[in-house]
């Protein structure tokens, strides 16, 4: 593969700040979470940030992108509205869905964050769809599907690979591989955790396994591999290697090997990405302080704003079920 | 204006609408080969080409979702079932997805797609290529149902439902593509949701859509022989469903019978009843009949298949029991050799 990667200059610094602050999201969402004023299913990325900090940083507005329930970080680092998104957790008129989502419903068209669904491997052909629809329209416009291991194991998968071959789309297919789908690891339900890309190799499709953690490192290699697809029109497929640190849904964690749970945290990537920095003088710890405080400080303006805002109104129930000329935002 | 078959009226609604709007695509198993999914895609492929006009792997699940994306980005796909069981493969991407998406997003997009299903019927089509599962679909909020009987509605609707912003269920009966009625060239369009009272009368009012509409004719004109004449609604659109028409007639007539293509239990037809019992009970002077299919899956043999289907000779005795009248089998006259399981006698298939 023509790689560009030596050529592609990645802002570490500001990189690194978008890895923190998808973290510090998630971290104030735990911390809220028992309230029970966010009355939805969460499900969290926590330690799982790296991968789409590390791909939008590629990826440009226009480009289109859909994901899973788990799709925080996707619509944070696509560029989606931070108060958007928590003003739909709070279930407010002010949510990126107008409290009709949750969690599990976030989107953001003006950044090319075409939607997310909790069926679970149901977004794989519908971001196939956008592809579609933009070489029918010869457009060169990327589209990047979100989606975790347990999707693989959809049949929905392997007929939106065949089409995406059959039809050179423009496709990252992207599996957040963090060996588990809900609470069953992949050595349960797979011969070995080979089988997902070599079953992807069997179909024809360009197909690549990364690090998950290593953000910079990650950012290089996708980088290359968006300005490929992108010049050649033909679907990719990614897995990326990660690790949740809660269970499925809810910020707690459910029964792992605590062995297992301590190997991923030290590959914590977040704070991977701080110690390289760190040693390298690219950033100081005078300046990671700062970060903290400008990030906290969004975070804090985008809850208060929030909880502030007004639940939908009883005539809002039946709005939107049929599109015609007078439903409008 | 010409005279021409049902299947040919679907042809020129694609025509029609292809030619007024460029992103209008057709896309299924068999649309641009050589049969032509029954000649309803005929030359279309040499008029748009193959970019418009297009094949598709056995992947019906996936494809509902990836014309489902291709919507979000300004093409108006139409896909083609050819058996509307098949389409039974896409369900979390019609009921969960396609149906819900303007809601759940709240109204920043839709999904302006045309799911066309195709019904199948006699000649042993058997319990898989025949069943009409509209009503399932009329079940899910954000679904539009429609149910052409006739050659000019079915051109009139397929352009409705293309132009429509939401996904619409067009529902083909593959006995109907045969039939044929005038329809007039060029663009024009049925609204959805405009029931069609085909025939008034004040005896009693008969509710039907798509092939009941034809049972329905035929028993009309048998009705009519002995004095008896109804007031025939052909519903046309079953999703949002219009009942002000139906209410309006059994306001005159006090009586009603519902033909339906679907099973009888929780079916379509107890839709119809439920609506005009809850909404003009007072006006009913007899309890209401509904005509649908038994419950049981829909046999291969031409030997059953002759009493699986609802007749003409159903609905006449529907009418005849409101009316007070006496009746008898509608089953009586049939015999093994008669096969009504062909829409003709000289037809000798295949579907």
């Amino acid at each position: 593969m023509r790689t560009k990667s030596d050529f592609i200059n990645i802002d570490k610094s500001k990189l690194f700040r978008k890895l923190l602050r998808v973290r510090m999201v998630e971290e104030e969402l735990v911390r809220r979470h028992s309230e029970q004023e966010m009355r939805c299913p969460i499900h969290f990325c926590i330690g799982r940030e790296a991968i789409a900090v590390a791909l939008c940083e590629s990826l440009k507005i226009s480009d289109y992108t859909v994901s899973t329930h788990r799709a925080h970080a996707h619509y944070l680092t696509k560029g989606g509205s931070l108060y958007a998104m928590i003003s739909e957790f709070y279930g407010k008129s002010t949510g990126c869905a107008a409290g009709r989502g949750g969690s599990m419903h976030l989107i953001d068209r003006n950044v090319g964050f075409v939607g997310c669904v909790p069926i679970v491997g149901s977004t794989i052909p519908i971001g196939v769809g956008l592809a579609f629809g933009s070489m029918l329209q010869k457009n060169d416009k990327v589209t990047v599907i979100f989606f975790g291991d347990g999707s693989t194991e959809e049949g929905a998968f392997y007929e939106s690979l065949n089409f995406a071959l059959m039809n050179n789309l423009r496709v990252i297919f992207m599996c957040e591989n963090d060996f588990y789908a809900v609470s069953t690891h992949i050595t349960k339900r797979r011969r070995n955790d080979e089988a997902i890309i070599r079953i992807v190799e069997g179909f024809g499709i360009g197909a690549y396994r990364f690090d998950g953690q290593d953000c910079n490192s990650l950012a290089k290699k996708l980088a290359s591999i968006v300005d490929d697809v992108r010049s050649n029109g033909k679907p990719v497929f990614v897995q990326c290697d990660t690790y949740r640190y809660t269970g499925n849904c809810g910020p707690e964690s459910d029964s792992r090997p605590d062995d297992e749970v301590s190997r991923w945290k030290e590959r914590d990537p977040v704070k991977l990405m701080q110690e390289k920095l760190l040693n390298a003088k690219v950033l100081s710890t005078d300046q990671i302080e700062q970060f903290k405080a400008e990030i906290a400080a969004e975070i804090q303006e985008a809850f208060d704003k929030a909880q502030a805002a007004p639940f939908p109104l009883r005539p809002d129930l039946n709005k939107f079920v049929f599109k015609d000329a007078s439903n409008s935002l | 204006m010409p005279v021409i078959p049902y299947s040919q009226a679907i042809r020129d609604g694609l025509y029609e609408a292809m030619k007024a709007d460029d992103s209008v695509i057709v896309i299924g198993q068999g649309v641009p080969d050589a049969s032509q999914t029954y000649g309803t895609t005929s030359g279309l492929i040499d008029h748009f080409g193959a970019d418009r006009v297009l094949e598709m792997p056995i992947s019906e699940a996936s494809m509902v979702g990836i014309i489902l994306g291709a919507s979000l980005v300004s093409i108006r796909p139409v896909m083609v079932f050819a058996r509307m069981e098949f389409a039974v493969l896409a369900m979390d991407q019609i009921v969960n997805q396609a149906a819900k998406w303007h809601y759940m997003f709240a109204g920043g997009d839709s999904v302006p797609i045309v799911l066309r299903m195709i019904v199948g019927r006699g000649w042993g089509q058997g319990a898989q290529h025949a069943q009409s599962l509209h009503n399932w679909f009329a079940h899910v909020p954000g679904l539009k149902v429609v149910m052409p009987s006739t050659a000019y509605d079915a051109k009139g609707l397929l352009i409705s439902s293309i132009e429509d912003p939401n996904p619409v269920i067009f529902v083909e009966h593959r006995w109907l593509h045969y039939t044929t009625s005038n329809v007039p060239d060029g663009l024009y369009r049925i609204p959805i949701g405009s029931p069609n009272l085909i025939r008034t009368g004040k005896h009693a009012t008969v509710v039907a859509s798509s092939y009941s509409t034809i049972d329905a004719i035929k028993a009309s004109e048998i009705l009519l022989k002995e004095g008896i004449d109804i007031d025939l609604i052909d519903l046309r659109t079953i999703a949002p469903l219009n009942d002000a028409m139906i209410l309006e007639s059994v306001k005159k007539t006090g009586r009603l019978v519902v033909c339906d293509q679907g099973h009888l239990t929780s079916g379509f037809s107890a839709e119809i009843v439920a609506r005009v019992t809850e909404k003009a009970f007072k006006d009913l002077k007899e309890a209401p009949i509904r005509i649908a299919l038994p419950d049981c899956p829909t046999p291969t043999t031409r030997a059953l298949s002759n009493y699986f289907y609802p007749m003409p000779e159903h609905i006449v005795n529907a009418v005849r029991q409101q009316l007070g009248l006496k009746n008898q089998d509608p089953f009586l006259n049939v015999k093994p050799k008669d096969y009504l399981d062909s829409p003709n006698k000289e037809f000798v298939g295949p579907f």
